[in-house]
């Protein structure tokens, strides 16, 4: 086996599990900082022998509790349509993390080995085409469930989506226009160095307007709160009422899925992908050594600071409980502190990387700043739904049309118009 | 006819834009959640059962009745509370006492099922016999019958 066969597959297998892995800290995320936000203290109580996890757990919990449950078919509904659309609801999403470049290409002795899974020169148009397909798994499971209010649920929502997708697609094209190539990879590499000498050059300055837009859509597009009038759990009936069980908990999953690879095509397209702000591929591999023994000493320094507050913590989970639960901060803060040791011992032992190995330390850190970006706009996704209320339809509809695509022409004509005056095509 | 009737409200371009009202609610919500993650102990939530709420002084919880200095009940079955409480959970009966006492009850059955919680029984009381100053509050039980607190279980406390 050679690298170039092994490493696309390991590729593939990160563009698959991401996303899947992420999915626990997404719903864990959204109720706690849900709970913070309005001065509740969210999820505490499950726990596995004391642990916790400040309310993980019940990720878990959720998932015993879903799949335990009685799986409803209701009469007469097309069968195969009914189960289709919570398996496209699952599946359309994790398929747009595919074209996410991870890392910045290896170069090893002349092959080049792209680190995404699939490398596609028209990645882009490929994002908006998966995105797309997600209005099917609404529409067939709205309309399979054999029920007129799931029908018109799944009517609001597929007519928004469908609306959305012209102000989305139009908001790219500025960016595109910029990189002058379709290709994320190109686009994320475009996204390197600075401007003016201090910003990073990311598209989100060189396209402000596009990015607003951009932001808007893709909230509408994944149903999110201002926009979720899909669902609007509490008030009207959305396409999965006939749902019951894990088909249910599919499409609630796919809905976080959808976000995470919101967020991933967000930080690949706006905020400079994979790129760490003020260092370029190149400056990193030059310094491979020197980047690692960063790496150990962050890791090593965060290690330590999260065993303090472990120990802040264990005390008061000692005047609280009386149970086995007052141990878990001992426990991990004893784990922390271990992780703490072996970044320290580690850094004893660091010498200088060969090629190779230096290549494939800068991409775990390109890939660590290209989660951190992910999480950090998954974040703005939870403040956001924990912050405004949602818009009524005729709203939505005015928005998107009347506004926001008006605007995304606005946007390609001043970026088109700019970069002829400045001769940049 | 049906018309519609326009009230002039014009928003300038800043309020039309929305942006700068969404990034006060944002700025607001961010406020609230670094707050609380910054400060957890200072959240109000109380952690029941493992921490309690403080109950006030005169806070009516599950009743008692009280003794005399012999243990015997200081009640003399005059179905005072029995008539005051609007719920009808109290059910008396009363039987004769030799030693200078008329009356005691023979049985004392409180439905706790049945109870408002108005302290009704505790103002008619005219011997101070029934107080409702246990704080007990977490009243469950397996059925029904549990439920009905008799003579014995009342004094006890």
């Amino acid at each position: 086996m050679s690298v170039e066969t092994v490493v696309p597959f390991v590729m593939v297998l990160i563009a698959a599990l991401l996303p899947l892995s992420l999915l626990p800290v997404m719903i864990w995320a959204e109720r706690k900082v849900s709970a913070f936000i309005q001065d509740r203290t969210g999820p505490n109580r499950a726990e596995i022998l004391g642990i916790r996890l400040g309310g993980v757990i019940h990720a878990i919990a959720d998932v015993v509790k879903l799949m335990s449950k009685e799986e409803m078919t209701p009469a007469r509904v097309n069968r195969f349509y009914f189960v289709l659309g919570p398996f496209l609801a699952l599946f359309v999403p994790l398929v747009s993390f595919a074209i996410i470049p991870l890392a910045d290409s290896l170069n090893l002795g002349g092959t080049v080995i792209p680190l995404r899974a699939v490398t596609l020169n028209v990645g882009i148009l490929f994002v908006l085409a998966v995105t797309s397909f997600h209005v099917y798994a609404v529409v067939f499971g709205a309309w399979a469930s054999n029920n007129s209010f799931t029908l018109l649920g799944g009517l609001r929502s597929a007519a928004q989506m469908i609306s959305y997708e012209l102000g989305l697609g139009l908001s790219v094209v500025g960016t595109v226009m910029v990189a002058q190539s379709l290709d994320l990879g190109r686009i994320v590499e475009h996204q390197g160095g600075t401007l003016l000498g201090f910003l990073p050059a990311w598209n989100l300055f060189l396209q402000p307007l596009g990015f607003l837009i951009f932001l808007v859509c893709i909230f509408a597009e994944t149903n999110r709160n201002p926009f979720d009038l899909t669902e609007g759990e509490s008030e009207i009936v959305g396409y999965h009422l006939e749902y019951s069980s894990m088909k249910f908990a599919m499409f609630f999953m796919g809905e976080y899925i959808a976000i995470i690879g919101a967020s991933a095509v967000t930080a690949t397209l706006f905020f400079g992908g994979y790129q760490v702000p003020y260092l370029d591929t190149d400056f990193l591999r030059a310094h491979s050594t020197g980047v690692l023994r960063v790496m150990l000493v962050s890791m090593g320094a965060i290690c330590f600071v999260l065993a303090l507050l472990y120990r802040r913590y264990h005390r008061r989970l000692t005047a609280l409980y009386h149970d086995r639960r007052r141990n878990e901060a001992r426990m991990l803060g004893g784990m922390m502190l271990l992780m703490g040791l072996a970044a320290v011992v580690a850094l004893l032992f660091v010498s200088p990387l060969p090629e190779a190995g230096g290549q494939v330390v800068v991409a775990a850190v390109q890939m660590t700043t290209l989660l951190v970006k992910i999480l950090v706009v998954s974040f703005f996704f939870i403040w956001i739904r924990w912050t405004l209320p949602r818009f009524r339809y005729d709203q939505l509809m005015g928005l998107g049309w009347k506004v926001l695509i008006p605007l995304a022409l606005l946007n390609i004509f001043l970026t088109g118009a700019l970069l002829v005056f400045s001769g940049r095509t | 006819m049906i018309g519609v009737r326009k009230i002039g409200r014009p928003m300038d371009l800043k309020e039309r834009s929305y942006l700068v009202e969404v990034a006060r609610g944002l700025a607001i919500s961010m406020a609230h959640f670094a707050r609380n993650v910054v400060k957890q102990d200072e959240m109000p939530t109380i952690q029941y059962p493992e921490e309690k709420r403080v109950l006030p002084e005169r806070f009516r919880g599950r009743h008692r009745l009280t003794q005399r200095e012999d243990g015997t009940p200081r009640c003399v079955a005059c179905f005072c509370c029995q008539t005051a409480c609007p719920a009808d959970c109290i059910s008396i009966e009363a039987t004769e006492r030799e030693d200078g006492y008329e009356k005691v009850p023979a049985r004392f059955d409180l439905n706790i099922l049945r109870c408002v919680f108005c302290g009704l029984c505790v103002e008619a009381c005219p011997c101070d016999a029934i107080r409702m100053d246990t704080g007990k509050y977490e009243l469950s039980g397996d059925d029904r019958g549990s439920l009905i607190y008799d003579l014995n279980t009342l004094l006890k406390d």
